[in-house]
């Protein structure tokens, strides 16, 4: 092996004045960093993840962990980070998989973009003595309204509304699969979003028998793959996604290693056990928009027209059209997924340098929407790296009705972003099938968690719309003018039709 | 701040522009001196067919050149005069006011422009984005809006106000935060028939013009009243909701009253709301609008800004304050304040 080996990314020890010799840190360590020789806990530093479940666990706090303790000498250009793919490539002459969201330290839009609040001229409004409405209606809306008066001269509604989907909060939990993640991780969710009032992706990996009981808030994905699907999945789901692609890995399809296909897994995605699960890039009966608009009536048709039907692409360079086509289907809802947007396993590639990011995104989607006249015909989720509910409200302000968030919620369940995700050895009992590791996620803490970042969020929405403001949710849609840009160039700030601060 | 008033006559008796100005003038704490206004619809009845196109010039030259040819080019001006004003120490003449009786081509009706109104909005658009120098700010039939920066009555004695005879009358006192200064930016807003007088702030404007903007209305005004103009005439003309609609799009019921309706009303309160939720109006207001058929006064969904109605017989008043209401008519038999959103509709008796 002429290339040797490479610096290891961590560096674990253990105080030994503190450790009390408990060895939870070799219980809990799942990618055996930590192992016992006779009376001495041995520490293999190389095969640490950064995941911190030992720190976590660690009665006494004894357990440092140093991130690049050895580092290359530095170079601009010929980073730590690019010298070692090339070394793995070399190595193994393959792709480089990685997991969570895109890593590159580029400059974040949403951090750019400042709110506004209200000064003497007019009032701000406190959420805790006003009412302030924050109830999202996702789906088709008429562009207007028809009545009639009747023989009572009373007035009526002639138009009929299509279905949508009730959210009590703009936040919803995106799709990530059982099989991708573990059934308590799946159930800890369903909880939290049943109780809120709100909904949650199944992910393209069928929905679980536990599941059931909270189906009318689950919606059930249609993905290239087809795993899982069958007419009582669709039937049960509150709505359906058919998922074209997604923001960490725009273009290409899904990838579930066979670790993770297990007895369980196996049965609700109906595939093999310990089968690769791998979905094709594109749908094999969509080529072109006139065949999704087929898809899309098909799965409409097979459920009665009785669920919205969504569909999910990545953002791309060209999504302000393609939204634009999907909003002449009689599809409801298209969730945009930014290039920050997390994944269980993706071709490191992809991740960092395809795809644009979702603020960009929702201001053009929404903009050629509006040209058009069909912003009405269609509700827009957003999605891909949506952190904190500052994210969100700037979200809603550039045009999206409601977010899809996914990796804030693993990490309210525990997930610290080790990007590990692929390998089936979740520490935290999320990203992982195996009974020992899935009961470490305990669904009713995990539903609690879920639902108080969930609810935390909310109460700061209605704040900062309050400090706007701002009593509905839907003064808050679309409203550019309460954005400041700061930082950003004159260019971006023409694409988000946003003015910069001072102005 | 700001005070507002509106007025009607339902039998259409008309009634001259001094006890208006009286009542606008009592409501002096509530401005500023920078901007003050009227509406005053019957007051062309010569020209009842024509829409009365009243124009901000900044120079005779090459703007009013310019709209000339574009009215010529689109249908017959019958009449053309400055607006016959008087000196005001208190009022800097800044803009040549204008008026055209103009009646657009029926050749140009087609398609997105398929009547007179369409044609006419059309060319206020334009003629406000893209003729420099030029501001079309009152384009309806036999009514007009008279606007300038100063006291109320600066303002009306600079326009003689005293010698137009209407049946609604709406005023405006102004105390201006966004545009000072700027003739186009004091109230009443207009576009066709409708003319709004606003006080307050609209904190969703961003959502609504957006909104509006995508049906052709362009905000070039720079003040956020503009768009209840345009909201109005989009809701209300091109989508014909009557006028208790419109305001409930615009200040709708909260969701929590909706829920407790019968099941009927229930349905419609939600489907006004998810269609025209980028219409809803937020921040503190109240608004009077005239329209073709009478006068609609409302304010936002938790009452941050005053309105105090009057009735006497046939008239019907809205104002920022009663005493207003008074100096309008000592006689005044009603006066009582509406709840949150709950629209005040005076129509004219057929
Ligand atoms: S992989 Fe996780 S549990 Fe194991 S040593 Fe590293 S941080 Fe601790
Ligand atoms: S889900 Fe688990 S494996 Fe994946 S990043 Fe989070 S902690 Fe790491």
């Amino acid at each position: 092996m002429t290339l040797g080996s490479v610096p290891s990314k961590f560096k674990v020890s253990i105080d030994r004045d503190q450790c009390m010799d408990c060895g939870r840190c070799i219980e809990n360590c799942s990618y055996g960093v930590y192992r016992r020789e006779g009376d001495k806990i041995l520490i293999e530093s190389r095969k640490c993840t950064g995941c911190l479940r030992c720190v976590a666990m660690c009665p006494r706090d004894a357990i440092t962990l140093t991130e690049k303790p050895i580092d290359y000498r530095s170079h601009p250009l010929w980073t730590r980070e690019v010298r070692e793919d090339i070394i793995k490539q070399a190595r193994s002459g393959k792709i480089i998989l990685s997991g969570m969201g895109n890593a590159r330290d580029l400059p974040v839009v949403y951090d750019r973009l400042l709110l506004d609040a209200c000064q003497v001229t007019n009032p701000s409004i406190d959420p805790l003595r006003e009412p302030m409405e924050l109830r999202t209606y996702i789906g088709k809306k008429p562009s207007k309204l028809n009545f009639r008066k009747t023989e009572s001269g009373d007035v009526e509604l002639e138009t009929k509304l299509a279905p949508n989907l009730k959210l009590n909060t703009p936040i919803m939990i995106g799709h990530m699969s059982f099989g991708a993640i573990s059934l308590n991780a799946q159930l800890s969710m369903a909880k939290a979003v049943t109780e809120l009032g709100t909904y949650m992706g199944t992910g393209e990996g069928g929905l679980h028998r536990d599941l059931y009981p909270y189906q009318d808030h689950m919606v059930v994905q249609v993905a290239s793959g087809r795993f899982g699907v069958n007419i009582d999945y669709l039937e049960r789901g509150a709505a359906i996604e058919i998922k074209i692609g997604q923001g960490a890995k725009p273009g290409i399809g899904g990838h579930l290693p066979g670790e993770k296909v297990n007895e369980e897994v196996s049965r609700t995605r109906m595939i093999p056990v310990g089968s690769d699960a791998i979905s094709p890039a594109p749908h094999h009966d969509i080529y072109s928009i006139e065949d999704l608009v087929q898809l899309i009536r098909s799965l409409k048709e097979a459920t009665e027209w009785k669920k919205p039907v969504f569909v999910k692409i990545a953002a791309v360079h060209n999504v302000a059209p393609i939204a634009a086509g999907i909003a002449r289907s009689s599809a409801d809802a298209v969730v945009i997924d930014g290039f920050r947007g997390g994944t269980g396993a993706a071709p490191k590639v992809f991740r960092d340098n395809v795809g644009i990011p979702i603020e960009v995104a929702i201001a053009s989607v929404d903009q050629k929407l509006r040209e058009q006249g069909v912003r009405n015909e269609i509700s827009i989720i957003a999605s891909g790296g949506i952190r904190s509910s500052a994210d969100l409200a700037k979200s809603i302000a550039l045009g999206a009705d409601a977010v899809n968030i996914g990796t804030a919620a693993l990490v309210a369940l525990g997930c610290r972003v080790c990007g590990n995700c692929y390998r089936n050895l979740c520490p935290w009992g999320i990203a992982t099938q195996r009974p020992e590791l899935v009961s470490r996620l305990d669904p009713e803490r995990g539903a609690v968690q879920v639902s108080n970042l969930i609810k935390g969020w909310t109460y700061e929405l209605s704040e900062l719309m309050g400090a706007a403001g701002i009593n509905s949710i839907e003064s808050l849609r679309g409203n550019r003018d309460r954005l400041r840009g700061y930082m950003l160039d004159e260019e971006m700030l023409k694409i988000l039709d946003v003015l910069p601060a001072g102005a | 701040m700001c005070g507002i008033i509106g007025f009607i006559d339902r039998t259409k008796s008309r009634m001259d522009g001094s006890s208006i100005k009286a009542a606008l003038s009592l409501m002096n704490e509530r401005g500023s001196g920078d901007g003050a206004g009227y509406a005053a619809y019957g007051i062309y009845p010569e020209y009842a067919d024509y829409y009365a196109l009243h124009v901000f010039f900044d120079d005779l030259g090459e703007p009013k050149k310019k709209v000339d040819e574009l009215l010529q080019q689109s249908g017959e001006i019958v009449h053309q005069e400055e607006i016959p004003t008087t000196p005001q120490p208190g009022i800097k003449k800044v803009h040549i006011p204008w008026r055209y009786f103009f009646k657009p081509s029926e050749d140009l009706m087609s398609g997105k422009m398929a009547s007179e109104k369409d044609v006419v909005t059309y060319l206020v658009m334009e003629v406000n984005s893209n003729v420099k120098g030029a501001t079309i700010f009152s384009s309806g039939k036999n009514m007009g809006v008279f606007k300038a920066s100063g006291w109320p009555e600066d303002v009306a004695n600079f326009y003689r106000i005293e010698d137009y005879k209407g049946y609604i009358w709406l005023g405006h006192n102004r105390y201006p935060t966004n545009s000072p200064g700027w003739w186009g930016g004091a109230h009443p807003f207009n576009l066709l028939n409708w003319s709004v007088v606003h006080n307050g702030e609209i904190t969703s404007y961003g959502t609504n013009q957006r909104y509006v903007e995508g049906y052709g209305y362009k905000c070039s005004l720079f003040t956020d009243t503009e768009v209840v103009a345009y909201l109005f005439d989009l809701l209300g003309r091109q989508h014909g909701l009557s006028y208790e609609m419109v305001v409930k799009a615009l200040a709708p019921p909260f969701w929590d009253d909706i829920d407790r309706m019968p099941a009927k009303e229930a349905e419609l309160n939600k489907a006004v709301r998810l269609t025209y939720g980028s219409a809803l109006m937020n921040g503190p207001f109240a608004i009077v609008v005239g329209t073709e058929n009478g006068i609609v006064g409302f304010t936002d969904r938790i009452k941050l800004r005053p309105l105090v109605v009057g009735e006497n017989g046939n008239r019907l008043y809205i104002s920022s304050e009663e005493s207003a209401i008074r100096v309008l008519d000592p006689e005044v038999k009603k006066v009582y304040t509406p709840r949150a959103g709950e629209p005040i509709i005076g129509r004219f008796i057929e």
